[in-house]
């Protein structure tokens, strides 16, 4: 028998996302369903003076705070509890929701007038002038102070990263049906757990009387991670007053308006280094914009500083952190989680460092590039799966970087390169208090996998099966993987942080391991007709030498790592100040690729994805709110303005996850910004900000003459 | 969709006499072709209008011909077809260039070079080529036909002198004598509103026209008048500068629109020299 | 009104303005077209009308009176870009897929590398980077 993985077999949802008959929850209809509307607020903070309705109630179901069931429910359960499903008295963002209104009639729906008045407050919109912090975060390695004093040369540098919109293809939207005594709950969602404990927590229902059923997922990148839980709110709201099913679908313009965004950052950079261009200290210091709640800042604060000195060994480190409020709609996560964001500005860094000391960038690199045994900056010693100087070495081979270095000087061609790392994994001790569960299954035919993380584009069914079939000795196609479903399978936690196949896909072969131990000579179909059913759950367990000191932000950050290299090659038009991005050339090294074509399209996907950031992805914020939020004016990357890719995978296992694999999905998001910015500063211009559209190109052209 | 659909209404002529009926009868009537921009503010209910014309069946005005030295061009004419007439392409290469950076193919296959000129966005691109071009507008209602300068037809941001009664038939262009340059300047390199949309034709007569830098496209005479009598690129850049109000807005800055136009000015001249 | 739907004589009775869009998926329960915008930029609604690609969301029903449309399900389940963009993994989340294998459709047979890219700009997706699109529709 073949074996499934590293090989790219058919993927589970392939017939049917080419037919057309996958269903989304857009495409679901339920009897007496009715549509639900949510209110907003129309200014970044005041308070409510008063709401009233401009139109005839009749029909209508309307909700608002004191609907639901105490103070204390009217927060959307996450970190902390201070984001209201529901304004009461006062607004602290622009589209904060206020009221909600459900009909059976769209049309009716849509009419009705709502009017709010307000007492205006004046709203902090500038992070650097915020002084309200969420989470502070502080890493300490060495003695800096003396280690900067040493130093030959010492070069600061300040990096800006702005907001950036997922634009998964489809937008938020759920549906919400009362049953049994309680909610169903629909919906395009990345942790059908998270919406589970957010939906028990605003009804007050115990466990089973709730139940949350993944449709198929249109993207999701981080924000449908957890946005759906105030949607999910909503749409059970009003399900619970009306007793009737409430679809809530976000139309584009909604769903860029209201829902998170990537935090953008300011980063500042100290660095001291020698003459022949060895890292000896390192100061940075990383401010991210929340917005007006806390939702996830904290944690995407944390995984942006433990990788803010980048891939490198340098003795003496000092990383302080701040995520900080501002009015405007809260912050979440994103693809990478903090990493993009203080990788872009390390790298950046870097080159103007090599710069400074008229070092080739790639020379630079390669002295400082973390070798196994070095130690990062939260102290982790790197073990032998890490391999940032063989993806360097590989990606400037392959894409012949020295030569065109040399041959694009003093044209319109610019090259640059990248050098990132991102860890697998929740951060720190995450993956303990989330002590992930998954089922196994031995059916008639074969075997079924119950886990909640769920399929959005990135091929959890498939990637997942393979694993089971090889860890059993069956035939891929004798696995079958079940829509998540709180009510058929086991909190396998949330889909995120690059986690779904080297965490839960190694407590699947745990599971499959036993079962074939269980199964002995019979195959599943066999045991289960001679012995009865036979199901096997395992849970998350630590390796014991990983440990981790939470309040000291010292130890083994991430069980494991995966390395990347991006070289950009871009070319600049005078006349125009645009850059078109013409080649990338992606090297990453992820364990083992269980699926090589879907990790191929995991590299491209989310390196496209990266170059929109740095290139074409403008949020415009004027008065806290996105003045562009449609498809027309927030440009994502059409197949034009894509250039084509090289993909190198290179595979140095981890112990940690099944058949060595570590994460994938958000590593490809990393790379690409800094090595298109540090391509233009090839060719001349000082840019330090992204997205780096061309009115920003214009005046760094200009400033370079 | 964030209009009422049950509050709108759709007169549905079978031709152009029928529809030039309507209009007088029964007007107000916005005309509606290929959609593209009627039913974008539809969409985000920013189109005041409850009542449509729709055109898009009227077979009569679709066509692509050369008469004489006079290119004719029916009103219906969708971005496609422009893009793929031989005629458009020997004797307005400008014009297919425009054709070809609208939209996507799917909105190529809709849109219509009249409902370019009747939206009269400033941004839109193929305004530019009909200005350079010198083109007339053909103009019909129940009283019969007129014929307006393509200069002439624009009275403010997307107001026209076009009355309420009329259609656009059809597009009229003369030959035109020299070398032709288009050039857009978008928001991405496809799927893009124009930030600096230009076009020009270098020949005994300079001409150049720009987008996306005023309340409307705009020809300029004092540019021109420079390049016609000899003055330097510099000095036409300074009349450029004159000529155009470009603002900030949620695409781009006023400041980028100046900067490229006048480079946009000078690449043109330098490739046609 | 009547018009063809994937090669069969349709009648649906709908308002002339409605989004062709909704008639499809409301009217005749072809949900297989999708809408991610509304406004004719991402292309996913994309369906083929008397053989040429337009997006859906942007024609009014009256204008497909006698028309022959195509959409995804009108594929059928094997047509040679079907088969090739799920070998390959051209379809991830999948809601860009049945707009982007229609537009494909519109390239005819063994397309030239300039021609997909240029032919497929009015289709966004977010999922690919579109490199993975490229080699389907080149295979197919």
């Amino acid at each position: 028998m073949t074996p499934a993985v590293g090989h790219s077999v058919p993927r589970k949802d392939g017939l049917p996302k080419t037919t057309g008959a996958a269903r989304y929850v857009d495409d679901l209809r339920f009897p007496g369903m009715l549509y639900g509307r949510t209110i907003r607020s129309t200014l970044p903070r005041g308070r409510i003076r008063s709401v009233h309705l401009d139109f005839d109630p009749a029909g209508f179901t309307v909700v608002d705070h004191r609907d639901i069931p105490g103070p204390r429910c009217n927060f959307v359960a996450l970190i902390e509890d201070d984001q209201p499903f529901l304004a009461s008295d006062r607004v602290n963002h622009l589209a904060e929701p206020i009221l909600l209104l459900a009909h059976e009639d769209r049309e009716r729906l849509m009419e009705a007038r709502v009017h709010v008045e307000y007492e205006p407050e004046e709203p902090v919109l500038d992070p650097e002038r915020s002084t309200t912090v969420f989470k502070e975060i502080r890493i300490r390695k060495g003695d800096v102070d003396a280690a900067m004093a040493g130093a030959d040369l010492v070069l600061e540098g300040t990096y800006r990263t702005g907001h950036q919109e997922h634009v998964y293809i489809e937008t938020n939207g759920v549906i919400a049906v009362p049953e049994n005594g309680g909610i169903t709950l629909y919906g395009s969602l990345q942790c059908p757990y998270y919406v589970h404990k957010a939906l028990r927590a605003l009804l007050q229902l115990p466990e089973n009387r709730v139940r949350v059923v993944q449709t198929e997922t249109g993207g999701g990148f981080g924000g449908k991670e957890e946005y759906p839980n105030i949607l999910a709110g909503h749409a059970a709201l009003l399900a619970r007053k009306s007793g009737r099913p409430v679809k809530m679908v976000y139309d584009r313009t909604e769903d860029m308006l209201a829902t998170t965004k990537r935090h953008p950052s300011v980063i500042r950079h100290r660095t001291g280094v020698t003459r022949d261009g060895r890292l000896v200290a390192m100061e940075i210091d990383v401010l991210m914009d929340g917005g007006a709640y806390v939702t996830l800042s904290p944690v995407v604060l944390s995984r942006g500083c433990i990788h803010a000195a980048g891939p490198y060994r340098c003795d003496h480190v000092r990383i302080d952190g701040r995520a900080v409020m501002t009015h405007t709609p809260p912050n979440g996560a994103f693809r990478g989680f903090g990493a993009p964001q203080t990788q872009f500005a390390m790298e950046v860094h870097m080159d103007r460092v090599a710069e400074a000391l008229a070092i080739d960038p790639v020379t630079l690199r390669e002295i400082n590039a973390l070798r196994p045994g070095d130690t990062s900056a939260t102290g982790q010693t790197m073990g032998a799966d890490c391999s940032a100087r063989e993806a360097l070495r590989a990606a400037v081979e392959r894409s012949d970087y020295r030569r065109k270095r040399l041959e694009y000087a003093g044209t319109n061609r610019g090259i640059g390169l990248s050098l990132f790392f991102h860890g697998s994994g929740f951060t720190g001790s995450g993956e303990v208090y989330l002590a992930s569960r998954a089922t196994l299954e031995a059916t008639e035919s074969g075997v079924r996998i119950r886990v909640a993380s769920v399929e959005m584009g990135q091929g959890t069914r498939t990637m997942h099966a393979q694993i089971v079939a090889d860890a059993l000795g069956i035939p891929y196609e004798q696995v079958e993987v079940v829509q998540p479903d709180t009510a058929q399978v086991p909190d396998s936690g949330p889909t995120v942080a690059s986690r779904t196949c080297m965490v839960v896909g190694k407590i699947l072969q745990r599971c499959a391991e036993e079962m074939r131990e269980r199964l002995g000579d019979l195959t599943p179909g066999e045991y289960v007709r001679q012995h009865g059913p036979l199901e096997i759950t395992r849970q998350f367990e630590k390796p014991e030498e990983i440990s981790w000191d939470d309040t000291e932000y010292r130890g083994d950050a991430y069980a494991a790592y995966g390395w990347g290299c991006d070289v950009a090659e871009v070319e600049l038009d005078p006349v125009t100040y645009e850059v078109r991005p013409l080649h990338l050339t992606v090297v990453h090294e992820i364990g083992k690729a269980i699926h090589p074509a879907m990790v191929r399209g995991q590299i491209e996907g989310g390196s496209a994805q990266g170059v929109g950031w740095a290139l074409n992805e403008h949020v415009v914020m004027r008065g806290g709110g996105m003045v562009n939020p449609t498809l027309t004016d927030y440009t994502i990357p059409t197949t034009l303005d894509t250039p084509r890719m090289e993909v190198v995978v290179l595979e140095n296992p981890t112990g940690y996850g099944p058949f060595g694999a570590k994460g994938v999905g958000e590593m490809p998001i990393d790379g690409p910004a800094p090595a298109v910015v540090n391509a233009i500063r090839h060719l001349g211009l000082d840019v330090r900000e992204i997205p780096a559209v061309p009115e920003i190109l214009m005046e760094a052209a200009c400033a370079s003459r | 969709m964030r209009t009422a659909l049950s509050a709108l209404e759709l007169r549905e002529p079978r031709t152009l006499d029928e529809a030039l009926g309507m209009l007088r009868e029964d007007g107000p009537l916005v005309p509606i072709a290929g959609c593209t921009d009627v039913f974008v503010a539809l969409h985000f209910g920013t189109q005041p209008a409850r009542r449509f014309l729709d055109l898009w069946g009227l077979d009569e005005l679709r066509g692509i011909e050369a008469q004489g030295g006079v290119l004719r061009i029916g009103a219906l004419a969708t971005h496609t077809d422009l893009l793929r007439s031989e005629a458009v392409r020997e004797r307005l290469p400008m014009l297919a260039a425009a054709a070809r950076e609208i939209g996507g193919v799917q909105i190529q296959n809709r849109g219509t070079l009249a409902g370019n000129i009747a939206n009269g966005s400033p941004a839109g691109d193929t305004l530019p080529v009909l200005a350079v071009a010198e083109a007339t507008v053909v103009l019909q209602s129940a009283d019969g036909e007129r014929r307006v300068p393509f200069g002439e037809l624009y009275t403010g941001y997307r107001q026209t002198v076009i009355r309420p009664d009329e259609l656009i038939t059809a597009v009229e262009i003369p030959p035109v004598e020299g070398r032709q340059w288009f050039r857009k300047v978008g928001t991405r390199a496809a799927q893009a509103i124009s930030k600096v949309v230009i076009a020009a034709v270098r020949g005994p007569r300079p001409r150049v026209a720009l987008g996306s830098v005023a309340p409307t496209v705009v020809r300029l005479p004092a540019t021109e008048a420079v390049l016609a009598t000899g003055g330097s690129i510099e000095e036409a850049q300074e009349a450029l500068a004159t000529e155009i109000r470009p603002v900030d807005d949620v695409r781009s800055t006023a400041e980028y629109r100046l900067r490229v136009a006048a480079n946009l000015l000078r690449q043109w001249w330098e490739e046609t020299g | 009104m009547r018009f063809t739907l994937n090669g069969t004589e349709t009648e649906v009775r709908a308002h002339p303005l409605k989004r062709l869009l909704d008639v499809l998926r409301e009217e005749c329960g072809l949900t297989g077209t999708k809408e991610g915008c509304g406004e004719g930029e991402c292309g996913a609604c994309t369906v083929l009308v008397d053989g040429s690609p337009v997006v859906s969301c942007l024609v009014p029903f009256a204008q497909v009176r006698g028309a022959a449309v195509v959409t995804i399900e009108g594929l059928g389940g094997d047509h040679p870009l079907q088969r090739a963009f799920a070998h390959h993994s051209g379809a991830q989340c999948g809601i860009c897929t049945p707009g982007m294998i229609l537009a494909a459709v519109a390239l005819g047979p063994n397309p030239p590398l300039e021609e997909i890219r240029v032919g497929l700009a009015g289709n966004l997706c977010r999922c690919t980077g579109y490199e993975a699109i490229y080699r389907a529709v080149r295979d197919a």
